[in-house]
């Protein structure tokens, strides 16, 4: 019972991970939280259904689709309602409400071109069951774990070991320098943005799956969960995000098994609160960043 | 190489620099020197692009690189230490070696990377140490480091005796000069007056953003008012 809960807990926090690499990811070169996050990760949901209903793809190019899609709407975000007002110098609220307007246009286009009703994607995905040594695990949770591991692994390896994965890293720690030591940080604000966006309409995907609910509304709890999981793991801060994600999702499974099913987002929370309480930096934010600047 | 003409700059209301002439030469060490707030930081800022000028321009080997984004500047071969040298504190002293040549595609970047740890040793020896563990003399060695891995034909040092021992003081400039008979082109801005008039052939004087005097660096040290106001005294 305990390892069956430990791996439906883990397969739920890989994808709050995922979600919140991608606040991490901006609010690393940027020092904003994006507030569209949760609506760019409905999209990818909305997208990836369509791709695999509509358009008889399997779910590996639906996966790959949203995305595409993700990126997209990164790159248009970042275009025409984060850089206008960089290039101005206004105050640093200004994008953080400029993504909230983002995240409410996508979410009444999404109610336009989806519909209000909640959708779901084919039961064949959700149909298979595998029995490993007493436990259960279905054909989705290995998809949503293979995936969200394999993305976060390879992450951590780009971000290490390429030339752009460290030029995101410098412009993450600190803008001015990284331009001074020749990268072009307009292109590595823009790019990692899109890389956000594109892991977010990839969560978005994975969620869809593991929740068979898809509505225009999913993205605002889900952003919440992913800010909580940003500040919970320390801001700005990878393996925060990963290891905050999978607690929360560790937290939420449990709180849900052993009885109080209706409180587990009281529960999950309540949880954060407590560990912030003991290290308000976070689990893993250093001393310097603490209430970031 | 450098020309600084007519250029003025400032933070909205406050003019830090006004119409300043400056003349890098080829080859050449020249020291900027000046007091707290006289506009020595603003002026490699505007070189290197980070501040727009409000008139004026700037001639990098005869083309104009006022408004050229930054990144562009360092490809032109322009590189700047940065006051209080700016270290990558979370990333590794390799990788921020590396991230020095992050434009070239050249294949000598190891070539260049060897000779850094010939000339500072001790960076070798901590290459995958985070760069914020290092003491202030390593992080300066690092800065410069680094700047040199970009193959800068000038290299900018924005007050590398900040913060530093004096015997560490006299290593680095003896290192600035030798990376200067080795070819590259340096302008250095100091408080540190007399180490910097020493390596110097040619200097500015800076105060409250107007160049107050220039000259031979051996005239600007016999200068009274220079002696008065940054050498302690007449002796």
């Amino acid at each position: 019972m305990f390892l069956q809960q430990m791996i439906n807990g883990i397969t739920l926090g890989s994808t709050y991970a995922l979600i919140a690499l991608g606040y991490t990811l901006i609010f690393g070169v940027l020092n904003i939280v994006n507030m569209a996050h949760g609506e760019i990760f409905m999209f990818g949901a909305f997208i990836g259904l369509i791709l695999a209903t509509t358009f008889n793809m399997s779910i590996f190019s639906a996966l790959l689709g949203a995305m595409i899609a993700g990126a997209v709407l990164g790159y248009l975000m970042e275009r025409l309602a984060l850089r206008p007002l960089r290039r101005r110098k206004v105050s640093e609220l200004a994008p953080l409400i400029s993504t909230i307007g983002v995240s409410i246009f996508l979410e009444s286009l999404a109610l336009r071109l989806f519909g209000p009703q909640a959708q779901s994607f084919p039961s064949i995905y959700a149909a298979q069951l595998f029995e490993v040594g007493g436990l259960k695990i279905s054909a989705v949770q290995i998809i949503i774990l293979a995936i969200s591991f394999g993305l976060m692994v390879a992450l951590r390896f780009w971000l290490a070991k390429t030339r752009l994965g460290k030029s995101i890293r410098a412009t993450a720690e600190n803008i001015e320098t990284a331009n001074l030591l020749g990268v072009d940080t307009q292109k590595v604000i823009v790019l990692t943005v899109m890389l956000a966006s594109a892991l977010g309409g990839g969560a978005g995907v994975l969620v869809g799956l593991a929740f068979n609910a898809i509505e225009p509304t999913m993205g605002i709890t889900m952003g919440f969960k992913g800010l909580a999981v940003l500040i919970l793991g320390g801001l700005g801060n990878i393996t925060g995000a990963m290891v905050g994600g999978l607690l929360l999702g560790i937290a939420e499974i449990f709180s849900v098994a052993y009885g109080v099913s209706s409180y587990r987002d009281a529960v999950a929370f309540g949880f954060i609160i407590l560990l912030l309480f003991l290290r308000p930096q976070g689990i893993f934010g250093s001393k310097e960043q603490q209430g970031g600047r | 190489m450098l020309q600084l003409q007519q250029l003025a700059a400032g933070y909205g209301n406050i003019k830090a620099l006004k119409n300043i002439d400056l003349t890098v030469p080829a080859g050449s060490i020249v020291s900027l020197i000046g007091a707290n707030g006289a506009g020595k930081t603003t002026v490699m800022k505007v070189i290197m692009g980070l501040i727009k000028p409000e008139s004026g321009q700037i001639l990098f080997k005869g083309q104009k690189i006022s408004g050229v984004a930054t990144h562009k500047i360092v490809s032109l071969g322009l590189s700047l230490v940065p006051e209080g040298r700016s270290i990558l504190s979370r990333m590794t002293v390799l990788e921020n070696l590396e991230m020095g040549a992050c434009q070239r595609k050249d294949n000598e970047v190891q070539a260049d990377l060897h000779r850094i740890f010939q000339r500072f040793p001790i960076l070798e020896e901590r290459k995958a140490q985070l760069g914020g563990t290092l003491s202030g003399g390593q992080q300066q060695m690092l800065a410069i480091g680094r700047a040199l891995m970009s193959r800068p034909e000038l290299l900018l040092l924005d007050e590398p005796s900040m913060g530093l021992a004096p015997l560490i003081v006299a290593d680095i400039f003896k290192v600035i000069q030798e990376i200067n008979q080795e070819g590259t082109t340096v302008l250095l801005v100091e408080q540190n007056v007399r180490q910097a008039l020493k390596i110097a052939k040619y200097a500015y004087v800076l105060e409250t953003g107007r160049i107050s005097l220039h000259g031979q660096a051996v005239d600007i040290a016999k200068d009274p008012r220079v002696m008065e106001a940054y050498l302690g005294g007449k002796k």
